[in-house]
């Protein structure tokens, strides 16, 4: 019998812990289990491999050690730069700028300052999925205390112009937050080059595992406390450190940025998963821009049908993907991102993320190619949208 | 989370029954909207009150295709009174359960079997003396289904 195929196309939303990381991180789950805040021999092991690992990712990251916070997820890294750069900069003012297609780590940690009182002003995007510089700029305000657009965006993969947004952010003298959860590890990232108050990653999406993440706070940001605890992360955020998984991160974002390079064939991969998907599948597009964008990131609209089933049928046939419709979720809206970019909610409900890595081959993108169009074209075949449209009852179409 | 659907729903979704069109139907119900992402289609051909075949189209998710599958499963042979008598929540129970967030693919299958059937009363000169439920719209009729 025939191995069964497992395509893994959604590194967008998470990646394995690859041998290497494992490997680093074992002994402190086991022999090295000393607390490092402990004076003995093992939890000076402990207290290094912490302090080790924040000098590497600090150096990786263009940063000083002592601006590496270690956090449990990039969500809690999201929540913190904002509510404490928002809560030390209340005596300022009560507003804060970001965009529409942030992620909900952002977004939801918007609505929760707007029942404290502050005003979120939420700034649209291009067709192509990008923040315009000038909008931003005439969006602050006297009382602007902290301004955020992610790097890269996690569904379309677009790179926005964060260096370019920082600098107007800071001729006002407002700091300015990235979320880099998508980015670090698959673009070059620096924190001194993007200009960068504050930036967030995640360890899961660079084969560390998950429950680990990071805070760059630049030295000088205002932030308030996260945990009080017993004094670890320079009092800021309490709890004893996660020794294993803060080495697994260092380890894995060692390696993620010595393979960049490697990304330029998979941008290539990606390329050809793109054209082919467009020549093979009518009333299809490509959502966002295709650059700047995350070389490993392919979403496509597609008309006609709902991207739940698609990706059910997808998984069927051994290939793990994505997909923004309303019905991949509890709520009943279709992607905020794909609504954001333009496309009507009726055409965000058929959209699929196709996430490469690394690890992706030529036979996976020849395997995805030979998949994908049929199992469209069954679910077309199903839909009253499409029986509509072949009978020339309904003419709308994407492009 | 992911929906965790049981075994008869990935039935259902991956070998959906009476799936396309009836030339000739003697009734056709839509209900639902491309907007919120579901919309059913099901067609019937009726001889002497009785369902003699049914068809299915449905754009919406895997419980969307799954839920129009069963219902059309349950009208088959039925006659037009005993189809609607058909509850989502037999159409829950038949296909082992729904996830709480898809309860309402259930109410739309419900639905698009009344819808046809009230097609079916108008063609035949009948009063529509049952309910219809709501018009299949996500936020239209505000109610919450279970």
């Amino acid at each position: 019998m025939e191995e069964k195929k497992f395509i893994y196309a959604d590194n967008a939303a998470t990646t394995r812990v690859i041998p290497e990381v494992l490997e680093v991180m074992l002994p402190y789950l086991s022999e090295n289990y000393g607390n490092p805040s402990s004076l003995y021999s093992i939890a000076r092991k402990s207290a290094k491999a912490v302090e080790e690992a924040r000098a590497k990712i600090a150096e990786l990251l263009g940063a000083k050690p002592n601006e590496i916070y270690f956090t449990a997820s990039g969500s809690e890294a999201d929540n913190w730069a904002i509510k404490g750069a928002a809560h030390a900069g209340m005596t300022k003012g009560r507003h804060i700028v970001t965009s529409k297609i942030e992620h909900h780590a952002v977004l939801h940690t918007m609505k929760s300052l707007e029942k404290e009182g502050f005003e979120v002003t939420y700034l649209g995007v291009n067709g192509d999925g990008l923040v315009d510089p000038d909008e931003f700029r005439a969006s602050l305000r006297s009382d602007t205390i902290l301004a955020t657009v992610m790097l890269a965006n996690n569904e379309i993969g677009v790179i926005e112009p964060v260096k370019e947004l920082a600098a107007i952010a800071h001729e006002r003298k407002i700091p300015f937050f990235t979320d880099a959860v998508q980015a670090v590890g698959h673009i070059p990232v620096n924190v001194a080059e993007l200009g960068v108050d504050m930036l967030a990653l995640s360890g899961h999406k660079i084969n560390a595992p998950k429950g680990i993440g990071a805070l760059y706070i630049k030295n000088g940001t205002r932030v308030t406390n996260l945990v009080d605890g017993g004094g670890q992360e320079r009092s800021k955020r309490g709890g004893t450190e996660n020794v294993a998984y803060i080495v697994g991160l260092a380890k894995a974002l060692e390696l993620a940025i010595a393979r960049i390079p490697e990304l330029e064939r998979v941008r290539t991969l990606r390329n050809r998963l793109v054209e082919g998907i467009l020549k093979a599948v009518p009333y299809s597009r490509l959502n966002g821009a295709l650059e700047p964008r995350l070389p490993s990131n392919a979403n496509f609209a597609f008309e006609f049908i709902e991207g739940e089933g698609l990706v059910l049928l997808l998984d069927m046939a051994g290939i793990a993907a994505s997909t923004g419709s309303a019905c991949s979720s509890a709520s009943l809206e279709p992607s905020h991102v794909l609504l954001a970019i333009g496309l009507p909610a009726e055409k965000a409900h058929g959209s699929l993320r196709l996430s490469l890595s690394h690890e992706t081959t030529d036979a996976d993108v020849d395997y995805i190619l030979e998949k994908v169009p049929p199992i469209i074209a069954r679910l077309r075949e199903m839909s009253p949208l499409y029986e509509e449209f072949t009978r020339g009852e309904v003419t709308f179409k994407i492009k | 989370m992911a929906m965790l659907y049981s075994e008869k729903v990935m039935d259902h979704f991956a070998n959906p029954r009476n799936v396309g069109e009836l030339e000739n139907a003697d009734a056709v119900g839509e209900v639902g909207n491309a907007v919120c992402g579901d919309i059913m289609k099901i067609y019937l051909k009726i001889d002497d009150d009785i369902i003699t075949d049914v068809k299915f189209k449905t754009f919406g998710c895997g419980a969307a295709i799954a839920t129009s599958s069963m219902a059309t499963e349950l009208i088959r042979g039925k006659s037009v009174k005993d189809a609607l008598t058909l509850t989502n929540k037999a159409v829950i129970e038949a296909l082992d359960g729904l996830p709480p967030a898809k309860i309402h693919c259930s109410v739309l299958a419900e639905e698009a079997v009344k819808k046809a059937i009230a097609d079916y009363y108008t063609k035949t000169g009948r009063e529509i003396d049952f309910d219809l439920g709501c018009d299949g719209h996500c936020d239209s009729c505000g109610t919450k289904h279970a």
